[in-house]
């Protein structure tokens, strides 16, 4: 009888992990379908980054600093996200939920950077997303990764309440892989977007 | 006074008025909205209808709601398509007006398309793959209800535009600037845009569902090239699901911010190029019929060998050459526009590549061929539609090849020549496909068969219907007469031909009463149609079980040892049951409200960016986003079905087959 429950246990136990690793590679697809709705987005911003309508072009818009400085700050919350899962792996829940926050508090730095540049365009320069084809490409293709990131911060904060309430379980130990591979994808995405559209339009 | 007054207007603004045919059909469905909800309390059934249905995640299930509301949909697209014959029958016809004409072009084929043919392919999907690989369930069953959900009230939001607001009248594409708010200021193109967007991120979720599935869950022993055939061509399929769909979700989401916030991503003004509009919607569209079609490959594939007794010729070549199809579908996208000037050198690739699909398709063809040859045909109605299928596929085909030819495209583009080839090919393939793949698992689905007599009268009147109805159009278009086209008058000699055109399109409509006929018929006399487990000899696992399925399909999983597994166990005899088996229990997802609840929240999000109505559509988003956030804190997801009810259930079936 005691055999009998070990054995089901095992069972349940193989089945629990093979559950988890069929969601961990269906985010992976889901990634795959993340790059198309990004390729098209890049493809519609260089088919029109030209056409600035005598509106602002990206030489006179784009301040390099600022950007810069977001993007060292993205590019450090996905090393601290990666320190996360170290943490995970270790078994020590603290270090986890630790780097979890110091990810999140730079994710929101970077979307307050970026909200605020986008905001003094609108303000300062007068340049909205219905001034140019150029801007309503660089608006929607910008908006759309910050707008990923913003979803990114949201379920990272839910995340860390599962956490703590559960610990490390085979559960939520999926569930910080998935994000993770979010973060880390939405950072490649980032890298494209500061070479194609910051540093190709202020070269 | 005043307040009576403004709510008299909004309501004139809101509810379409003026056509005698549209009130007629508002009254219709207020009427048969009334009527279901008096049946459901009558008898008690609102509780039965949320608990096994609603909330369902069980593939079948998920399964039968896509076939039903796929019938629906072709219905609502066949009266479309009938009310512009009507229109054409006749030269300086006034039937309809010209306004209500270009509404109806536009949802025929939006309808067709995206809430007839995807949701009955889903619905094949969901109620096959399962069985055929021997799995329990989809990968992710939740995702899989919330895919259903997302599509119905994507149609629904679709659909509701033709009483509520006015339909979209730009095409079944919506090219701008046509569709942008410069030309069309109507809110008919929000509703074409919100309703395929929330459809469109349900069926790009079937597409991972079904991939991971297909990867992941077959049984034990099922190499991929033991897998049954239509589930090959289900994998093909979602692999251009999920290449294709985003594309289509950018591409709509940013005609609406032209449309919204005005941007200028396709306009004329302020340097928007509508150009790249009908590229985009290329890039998806074009790989979208091949979505559509490659499934009823499948089907021809399964029914074939089927009802031939025997293995299907080429298998390996089969599998080569849809991949092939799914890698050459997103190579060929410019042959729909090859007259907007792109140069000789991009439109010759395009036509080479157009004409390169043309051969692995050969190869299917004959593969389909060689396997009936010497094999002992049995005629069913499954059967049937297949062999319909090879002449009516392979001359839609040919005109297809033909109108590759980029500078002879210059004298076809747009005409009814094009009208007729791809009616040829997507009622000759894909509608042909789904019938036969809907009447071979028919009794599997529901556990009795549909009565072949009045099936055999629904083929014939599909069939010739078909002909005498598009064959005519090729000579319209050769003739010179374009789509679109509202009327025409006496001295273009279209008058005959266009004719006879629209009595062949009645005679379709009168096939699909036949089927409807034959539904109801069946069930009506269930007891002389009841189904065993496997009532066509079948040889995949799918008819190895009751029908229909049990709640677990399979009590232990098979293990499979060929490409036929079930035809072979039951040459061999070796699977004779023998009386101990050891069964476990099984894991099961556990039903949920959630994907009901958050669809019909987009539903509400979509109406309300429709209408521009902010305060509706912002607080159904935030509802949306609880939804997820509820789901990602729910961990009690699953159960176990104990051993005792598997061994009953079981028990219960083996008692009722001797």
């Amino acid at each position: 009888m005691a055999h009998a429950a070990a054995h089901s246990e095992h069972h349940a136990h193989d089945h629990e992990h093979d559950h988890e690793s069929l969601k961990t590679f269906g985010f992976w697809i889901f990634l795959i379908t993340d790059c198309i709705l990004f390729g098209s987005l890049f493809a519609t911003y260089i088919v029109l980054h030209h056409n600035t309508n005598g509106g602002p072009t990206a030489e006179e818009l784009f301040k390099m600093p600022g950007i810069i400085a977001e993007t060292f700050i993205l590019l450090t919350s996905s090393f601290t996200s990666g320190l996360a899962v170290l943490g995970m792996h270790k078994g020590n829940t603290k270090q986890l939920i630790g780097w979890l926050i110091v990810t999140i508090l730079l994710g929101a730095s970077f979307i307050t950077l970026e909200v605020t540049e986008f905001y003094s365009m609108v303000m300062h320069e007068h340049a909205t997303i219905s001034t140019s084809a150029f801007l309503s490409g660089f608006f929607v293709l910008v908006g759309t990764h910050g707008l990923h990131v913003s979803v990114g911060l949201v379920w990272m904060i839910g995340l860390i309440f599962q956490l703590s309430r559960r610990g490390i379980t085979a559960v939520t130990k999926r569930k910080v892989e998935v994000i993770s591979l979010y973060w880390h994808f939405l950072d490649v995405v980032w890298i494209f977007v500061f070479t194609v559209v910051y540093l190709m339009g202020v070269m | 006074m005043r307040m009576l007054d403004s709510i008299k207007q909004f309501a004139s603004e809101f509810f379409v008025t003026g056509d005698p045919m549209i009130l007629g059909a508002q009254v219709s469905i207020g009427l048969s909205m009334v009527a279901m909800v008096v049946v459901l309390t009558m008898f008690k059934k609102w509780g039965w209808l949320w608990r096994e249905w609603l909330t369902s995640v069980d593939h079948k299930r998920i399964g039968i709601m896509y076939i039903i509301c796929s019938i629906m949909m072709l219905f609502r697209g066949g009266v479309d398509a009938l009310l512009m014959r009507m229109q054409l029958a006749m030269p300086d016809n006034q039937f309809l007006q010209p306004e209500h004409y270009n509404q109806i072009f536009t949802t025929h084929g939006v309808i067709m398309i995206l809430f007839m043919a995807m949701p009955l392919m889903f619905g094949l999907f969901n109620i096959v793959v399962p069985l055929q690989i021997g799995a329990r369930d989809v990968a992710y069953p939740f995702l899989n209800s919330l895919s259903f959900w997302m599509f119905f009230w994507g149609a629904m939001l679709f659909n509701v535009s033709f009483v509520i607001g006015g339909s979209p009248d730009a095409g079944w594409l919506s090219y701008p600037p046509l569709s942008e708010l410069s030309h069309s200021p109507g809110i008919g193109q929000n509703f074409y845009i919100w309703g395929i967007q929330i459809s469109g991120i349900g069926s790009l979720a079937t597409g991972i569902n079904f991939i991971v599935t297909i990867l992941k869950m077959r049984t034990p022993g099922m190499t991929l090239m033991k897998m049954p055939m239509f589930t090959w061509s289900v994998f093909s399929s979602c692999v251009i699901i999920i290449f294709a769909f985003p594309i289509l979700t950018v591409t709509l989401a940013l005609l609406f911010l032209d449309r919204f916030v005005g941007a200028h991503f396709f306009t004329l003004d302020g340097g928007g190029n509508p150009m790249m509009y009908i590229n985009l919607i290329w890039m998806w569209g074009h790989p979208e019929v091949y979505i559509v079609v490659l499934p009823a490959f499948g089907i021809f594939s399964d029914v074939v060998s089927t009802f031939s007794k025997k293995k299907l010729f080429g298998y390996k070549s089969m599998v080569f050459a849809m991949l092939i199809i799914s890698l050459l579908s997103f190579f060929t996208w410019v042959h729909h526009f090859f007259t907007m000037g792109s140069g000789a050198d991009v439109n010759i690739f395009f036509a080479i590549s157009t004409m390169a699909i043309a051969i692995p398709t050969g190869v299917k063809i004959f593969n389909w061929l060689f396997t009936m040859y010497r094999g002992r045909l049995k005629f069913t109605t499954p059967m049937l539609w297949t062999i319909a299928f090879i002449p009516c596929f392979v001359v839609g085909g040919m005109t297809g090849v033909l109108l590759s030819v980029a500078p002879a495209d210059f004298q076809f583009h747009n005409s009814y020549f094009l009208i007729a080839h791809f009616h040829q090919v997507l009622i000759g393939g894909v509608a042909f496909g789904y019938f036969a793949g809907l009447y071979y698992w028919w009794p599997k689905m529901f556990g009795f068969s549909l009565n072949e007599h009045l099936g055999k009268w629904a083929f014939w009147l599909w069939n010739i219907g078909f002909y005498v109805c598009f064959m005519p159009q090729y000579f319209l278009g050769l003739d010179g007469m374009t789509r679109r086209t509202y009327t025409y008058s006496w001295d273009m000699g279209w008058g005959p031909l266009n004719l006879v055109s629209t009595i062949g399109g009645f005679l379709m409509g009168i096939g699909f009463l036949f089927q409807v006929w034959q539904i109801a018929h069946s069930i009506k006399f269930i007891k002389q149609h009841r189904a065993s487990g496997d009532p066509w000899d079948g040889r995949t696992l799918e008819w190895s079980i009751p029908s229909p399925a049990p709640i677990y399909n399979f009590a232990v999983l098979p293990t499979v040892k060929t490409t036929d597994e079930w035809w072979e166990q039951k040459q061999n005899k070796s699977a004779a049951t023998k009386g101990d088996v050891h069964y476990e229990p099984i894991h099961m997802p556990k039903n949920s409200a959630i994907p009901f609840i958050k669809s019909t929240l987009w539903f509400f999000a979509g109406f309300g960016f429709v209408w521009g109505w902010l305060w509706l559509a912002i607080p159904a988003m935030i509802g949306v986003a609880i939804c997820m956030i509820a789901r990602s804190f729910s961990y009690d997801t699953d159960y176990y079905i104990p051993v005792e009810e598997i061994k009953q259930t079981e028990a219960a079936w083996k008692g009722a087959k001797v």
